[in-house]
């Protein structure tokens, strides 16, 4: 027989669980990893619409098509996942939180959007973009499973890069996070989360 | 040597107070509470206005009969209420953290660390 277990060492245990079950219960869990592939592979058809950032109005325009596409695949693939979980996302607050700590970011991009395009740096758009998704992913990643902020991350990171690259590679970069980065980790969130 | 003694004595006191603290605590505890998936529900139900029952049996990975017999436990101490409606035609429960829960939730912490405030000190 063992020795017994001291008093501390169980609550301190029990402290441990009562944590993690609190944090586990916080985290936003319906994201679809589905539905970020769906959205990659159209950013994928997206770039190669849209070619290299040309200064035109029409590039812009394609890409914020792709944009609309996406938020639609995004809230349908996600109200479907959430549904199918038992939890539509009206009542969970843990859809809340992701949510509030997510858009903030979004707003600021489309705010800049304009801002850009005026200023005459409509070419610099893919890294504004890519970096204002990443902070949108990885703020609002701290509410949902960890591989989201990675997500945000990542993109941030290629959003750097795209400022310190000819704007000519503009569609790449797009292609890359918006196409490559959904892509891969959708998969994997499907895989592993449940769709 | 009798001062030795009594220090001797002084903490031999000073132990055994120590030790009554985190016994006298433990027969305290609410043992409804106490329980691991009971715990489990009353956390996660902490931090979320409502959970369902899928919600919860996901979030504890547990099965249908267990989560059923000690949620059922937790409602008959009122410390959870459960609400069950129809999505569509899907029959949907959801659980609540009553007030009563919510203060056995903050006593159950409270006497945890004073268990460990007992051990630091």
């Amino acid at each position: 027989m063992g020795a017994p277990e001291p008093i501390h060492a169980h609550a301190i245990d029990n402290i441990r669980f009562i944590r993690d079950t609190m944090s586990r219960a916080t985290q936003f869990t319906a994201l679809p990893g589905w539905g970020g592939v769906l959205m990659g592979v159209t950013a994928l058809v997206t770039a190669a619409v849209s070619g290299p950032p040309d200064d035109s109005l029409r590039w812009v325009l394609v890409w914020l098509a792709d944009a609309c596409v996406a938020a639609a695949i995004a809230l349908g693939a996600m109200a479907m996942k959430a549904r199918r979980a038992g939890t539509p996302l009206t009542s969970a607050a843990p859809a809340h939180r992701f949510a509030l700590a997510y858009l903030p970011p979004l707003i600021a991009g489309i705010v800049l959007t304009p801002v850009f395009v005026l200023g005459g740096l409509m070419a610099r758009l893919p890294g504004c973009w890519l970096l204002l998704y990443g902070a949108a992913a990885a703020t609002g990643g701290a509410f949902s499973i960890r591989i989201v902020p990675i997500l945000g991350l990542c993109f941030m990171a290629l959003g750097v890069v795209a400022f310190a690259v000819p704007a000519a590679w503009g569609h790449w970069f797009m292609a890359a996070g918006f196409g490559g980065l959904h892509i891969g980790f959708g998969l994997v969130i499907a895989r592993k989360y449940g769709g | 040597m009798a001062a030795r003694t009594a220090a001797a004595r002084n903490k031999s006191e000073i132990r055994n107070l120590k030790s009554e603290i985190p016994r006298r605590s433990t027969l305290d505890l609410d043992r409804l509470i106490h329980e691991r998936l009971r715990l489990g529900i009353v956390s996660a139900l902490a931090v979320n206005d409502r959970l369902t029952f899928n919600d919860l049996k996901g979030l504890l990975q547990t099965t249908d009969g267990n989560l059923s017999v000690h949620a059922r436990k937790l409602e008959d101490a009122q410390y959870i209420s459960c609400e069950k409606t129809f999505d569509g035609r899907m029959p949907r429960t959801e659980y609540r953290l009553t007030a009563a829960g919510r203060r056995a939730f903050e006593k159950y912490l409270a006497h945890m660390e004073a268990i460990l405030k007992a051990v630091r000190d």
